[in-house]
């Protein structure tokens, strides 16, 4: 882990549309080691708040245990931020969206904190249709408890004591498709170019966002014979869609290929163009995704880019028929029937 | 009627239990049974005694006239049983004092091996009465259920208007149903009436001593609580005996909560996946501003316990409705107790402990829910609400909830963006955990309030004043002995307890607390008929205010009542004010009935005997 993180920075740096330099999205120096993949994922982050100008503090940000977990204190230090129980971040999630539907919010979890103590809750916040992004910093072991292998280690893969994994993995991505993700993605730590939008993306997106993103254990899992190191990841990776962002606010001015080019319209208005490897490929049917999904990995290749995307599936408050005003900003006179509804009640049980 | 058989006599003083099958419908026309006498102004109790079962197994309800307003259980035997349940037959007659009724259904002869020759047996063809009236099963059950309400009627001299306006207030909505249920219970009653000799020696007069009271049960004034006490956020996982909790709480916001000009809610009712999750969403809403709570029973606490921990260690304000039964594990569900209170006192690894509010009536389920809501955000905490499936569950007669229009929320102390940039201004640097007021509770931000100031990190883990996470002991320290301070600081927001002083004072003091309630003050009512007078003291909270203390103090020997095998709250009165475990007397009871006077008067008595205290009444100054 570094020690330093000079406070300096360019005073011509640039600033977004709401005025503010990349380094208002900025958080605490990381306390992760040096190399770890989740550095990248929160310098991803800041990138693409930035980029896409939203308000750091009208963030939330919430994580479970881990290495992954503590990351929130590494990005929007002026976002409130909760670092919960192993594996309960979603209920917490659910907790908090329920209070407050107008923030934006980032839930960071990692492969044991998902795959594996926190299952039940990833499966049932996925259902809920929750509209946030969840991110899975996966790098298929347990980091913080010394590299032993998680759910998400794949089956035949040899872990730095040289000890074969005998056990399916979990498919994160797969889990997510099959229980209704509305935006289902996966990505590398290590390919910036394609995480940044993907993060946009699922920012702007109105619905459950997830993004499992392979995420390198320098110290544990980076070795010969692990399906997550930066090696086996660069050489496996394939794109099946990549995509780009643009803003509600910025004009399209780059024409693309319509036949492996699509443009999708996202609830906030923004834009993105979804860049197909597969010209056939159709990232609005859920039973192909599913489908090139297994066919990639019999293939032993790893499927990232936009895989699914729905951006009409209703949400988690649409399906609940919650009023639009903010739980938490309703006042007595909103909340509190009165003295005369209570006597009718009284009356009614008397 | 067997003619030989000295019968009992009362007038508005005795207990009635239907004997049914789970899932034959009979719980309506029980219900209206005892409603029909609570509103001809005669105190009256209804218990379900139930299994856990939809369907086919034996349920019973234990209904409770008592002119003086003793409402608690009475004990193990009824003075009229209405037995339609071959299955539980040989078990109902045995439960008939001497001298009582037993009401059967004598289309096929009754079992000679039930008959007793010291009650009275009276023969009802229910079963052939609905088969002439009905051709459909469904009805034909439904109906047996009024008639025999009918045949009660007449039997001890039940207003029938009363009755058949209650019909009629009952199926306001469906009005096609009226007319056959008031058929069906002229049935009943017409034919006693012809039969036999009407009424009974236990009979029922109309009195005026109900006065505005209200029939109603805990869990749906708890629910009510949270509607009035501003909770928006209700999160549970379905679980008896709490489930009608939330069930109340949904029913009451989607009348009374929804947002005048769209129709949409002012609330979200969410059934998560486990309490473990209810727990957590619970946790979620309120350290973003909402007021939240959860209903479960003592599996629930359980998986709850991880979340409590963090509530308390992260200051998260949490709002928790524990309708208690018996444990241990999944022990009987459907059976009451008082046995979560070391559980919820304690709940979590480390040291932790949390505030305990215990109601003892549907009127104290309604404003405790809505104390319970204020207190948690005012100190910053979860707040455990412990009832029990008695109270829960049972329909009671209770004091017409209240509300006063002019009542403001506590919402404690929240900073918002305008005195963070005072603050700022005044130079002074924002820090969630230091505290300012030497009360040990600090000041919070809601996420999203400021641009740039006010945010902060919440955390289980160890953090100094400012929420940056250290593993300094010192700092560790500090936070421990201010978690400390705060639950001094939140007696003041807590109900003291409520001591009732026997004339003259006594040497000797029981304390209780929730639905023992009922029975200890009959109980203390028989025992001072015996000459011995006892001072009591209701607890309505944890931590204990300094008046337990003194009262403890006061006297020389004090009985613990309690519905636990372990005396969970007499283990909690030693712990936590260090009193000598000698002077506090056992009294428990736990075999899932509701605690009876009777036999907190046997063990009392037995007591008192054995140390030869006496005279127990001080002398009079």
């Amino acid at each position: 882990m570094s020690f330093y993180k000079p406070g300096f920075r360019h005073p011509k740096a640039p600033e977004n549309r709401i005025g503010l330099t990349e380094s208002a999205y900025e958080g605490a120096i990381s306390t992760l080691c040096a190399g770890c993949g989740h550095d990248s994922i929160s310098a991803a982050i800041v990138r693409a708040c930035w980029e896409s100008a939203i308000s750091p503090h009208r963030v939330a940000k919430l994580s479970g245990i881990g290495c992954s977990s503590k990351s929130p204190t590494y990005f929007l230090n002026q976002a409130h931020g909760f670092n919960t129980v192993h594996g309960r971040m979603p209920s917490v999630m659910t907790g908090a969206h329920a209070a407050n539907r107008s923030l934006y919010y980032v839930g960071v979890s990692g492969d044991g904190d998902t795959a594996s103590i926190g299952m039940g809750q990833f499966a049932h916040i996925i259902r809920r249709n929750l509209n946030m992004m969840y991110i899975v910093e996966n790098n298929g072991c347990y980091g913080l408890t010394k590299g032993q292998d998680s759910a998400t280690t794949d089956e035949g893969t040899v872990n730095k004591k040289g000890v074969e994994n005998h056990f399916e993995s979990i498919d994160l991505v797969g889990l997510g498709l099959q229980l209704g993700a509305s935006f289902v993605a996966r990505s590398f730590s290590g390919d910036k170019t394609q995480l940044v939008p993907l993060i946009k993306a699922a920012m702007a997106h109105k619905g459950f966002a997830l993004i499992d993103v392979i995420s390198p254990c320098v110290t544990f899992n980076n070795h010969k014979g692990s399906t997550k190191s930066y090696d086996y990841v660069r050489e496996h990776q394939a794109s099946g869609v990549m995509m780009d962002y643009v803003p509600m606010a910025d004009e399209i001015t780059i024409e693309y290929d319509p036949g492996s080019t699509e443009e999708v319209t996202l609830h906030d208005g923004s834009v993105i163009h979804l860049h197909k490897a597969e010209s056939e490929y159709d990232a609005h049917d859920r039973e192909a995704a599913i489908n090139t999904l297994q066919r990639y990995k019999s293939e032993g290749k790893i499927l990232t880019g936009l895989i699914y995307l729905d951006p009409q599936a209703p949400d988690f408050h649409e399906m609940m028929g919650t009023t639009a005003t903010p739980l938490n900003q309703l006042d007595e006179d909103a909340l509190c029937p009165g003295r005369s509804a209570l006597a009718r009640i009284n009356a009614a049980l008397s | 009627m067997n003619a030989e058989v000295k019968t009992q006599s009362a007038l508005n003083d005795f207990v009635v239990k239907f004997a049914n099958v789970n899932g034959s419908g009979s719980s309506s026309a029980n219900h209206m049974f005892a409603k029909a006498i609570f509103r001809m102004g005669i105190p009256v109790s209804a218990r379900n005694i139930f299994p856990s079962n939809i369907q086919g197994m034996p349920t019973w309800y234990e209904v409770r006239i008592n002119e003086k307003g003793h409402l608690g259980r009475r004990g193990e035997t009824v003075d009229i049983m209405l037995s339609v349940n071959p299955q539980s037959m040989p078990r109902d007659v045995q439960e008939v004092e001497p001298g009582g009724y037993f009401v059967y259904d004598n289309t096929k002869p009754l079992d000679l091996r039930l008959i007793r020759n010291d009650i009275n047996y009276i023969g009802i063809p229910l079963t052939q009465m609905t088969n002439t009236e009905y051709s459909e099963p469904r009805l034909r059950q439904l109906f047996k259920n009024v008639i025999y309400v009918g045949a009660l009627a007449a039997l001890i001299d039940m207003d029938f208007e009363v009755l058949t306006r209650l019909v009629s207030d009952q199926f306001k909505s469906k009005e096609k149903l009226i007319q056959p249920n008031i058929h069906a219970l002229e049935m009943g009653y017409r034919y006693t009436k012809k039969k036999f000799g009407c009424p009974i020696n236990l009979r029922l007069e109309k009195r005026d001593l109900t006065g505005n009271k209200i029939f109603v049960d805990g869990n749906t004034a708890c629910g009510l609580g949270a509607v009035f006490g501003g909770a928006t956020v209700a999160a549970w996982y379905p679980i008896t005996p709490s489930t009608s909790v939330a069930e109340a709480f949904e029913k009451y916001a989607s009348r009374l909560r929804l947002d005048p000009a769209s129709g949409d809610k002012n609330y979200m009712v969410i059934q998560a996946e486990d309490e473990l999750s209810a727990m957590g969403m619970v946790i979620g809403a309120a350290w973003n501003g909402s007021r939240s709570f959860t209903a479960t029973s003592g599996p629930g606490i359980s998986l709850m316990n991880e979340f409590l921990g963090l509530g308390y260690f992260a200051e998260v304000p949490a709002v928790l409705i524990d309708v208690q039964r018996a444990g241990p594990s999944t022990g009987m569900p459907t059976k009451t107790q008082q046995s979560d209170v070391l559980l919820a006192a304690y709940a979590s690894h480390g040291d932790t402990k949390h505030l305990l509010l215990f109601p003892a009536s549907p009127k104290e389920c309604f404003d405790l829910t809505a104390q319970a809501l204020d207190v948690a955000e005012r100190v910053q905490t979860p707040v455990i609400l412990l009832t029990d499936l008695d109270l829960g569950m049972n329909d009671w007669m209770s004091e017409p909830f209240e509300w006063d229009d002019a009542r403001v929320y506590d919402r404690g102390k929240v900073l918002k963006a305008e005195d963070l940039d005072a603050m700022a201004e005044a130079g002074e640097r924002f820090g969630r955990y230091l505290d300012k007021d030497g009360d040990g509770i600090t000041y919070r931000t809601f996420p999203g309030t400021h641009p740039d100031k006010g945010a902060y990190f919440t955390r289980g883990t160890s953090r100094d004043e400012y929420a940056v996470y250290t593993e300094d002991g010192d700092k560790y320290v500090e936070n421990m002995e201010r978690l400390q301070r705060k639950f001094v600081t939140a007696l003041k927001y807590l109900p003291e307890p409520v001591v009732t002083q026997s004339d003259g004072g006594s040497k000797v003091g029981v304390i209780h607390y929730g639905t023992t309630e009922p029975s200890m003050r009959e109980a203390i009512e028989i025992l001072a008929g015996e000459g011995c007078h006892l001072d009591d003291l209701r607890l309505r909270c944890f931590p204990f205010h300094d008046s337990v203390r003194e009262f403890i103090e006061a006297h020389e020997q004090i009985f613990v009542v309690e519905q636990n095998r372990d005396s969970q709250m007499r283990t909690l009165l030693v712990n936590e004010l260090e009193i000598d475990p000698a002077r506090l007397i056992r009294v428990t009871h736990y075999d899932g009935t509701p605690i009876n006077a009777r036999k907190i008067v046997e063990a009392i008595r037995g007591q008192l005997m054995d140390a030869e205290v006496t005279p127990i009444r001080s002398v009079k100054k």
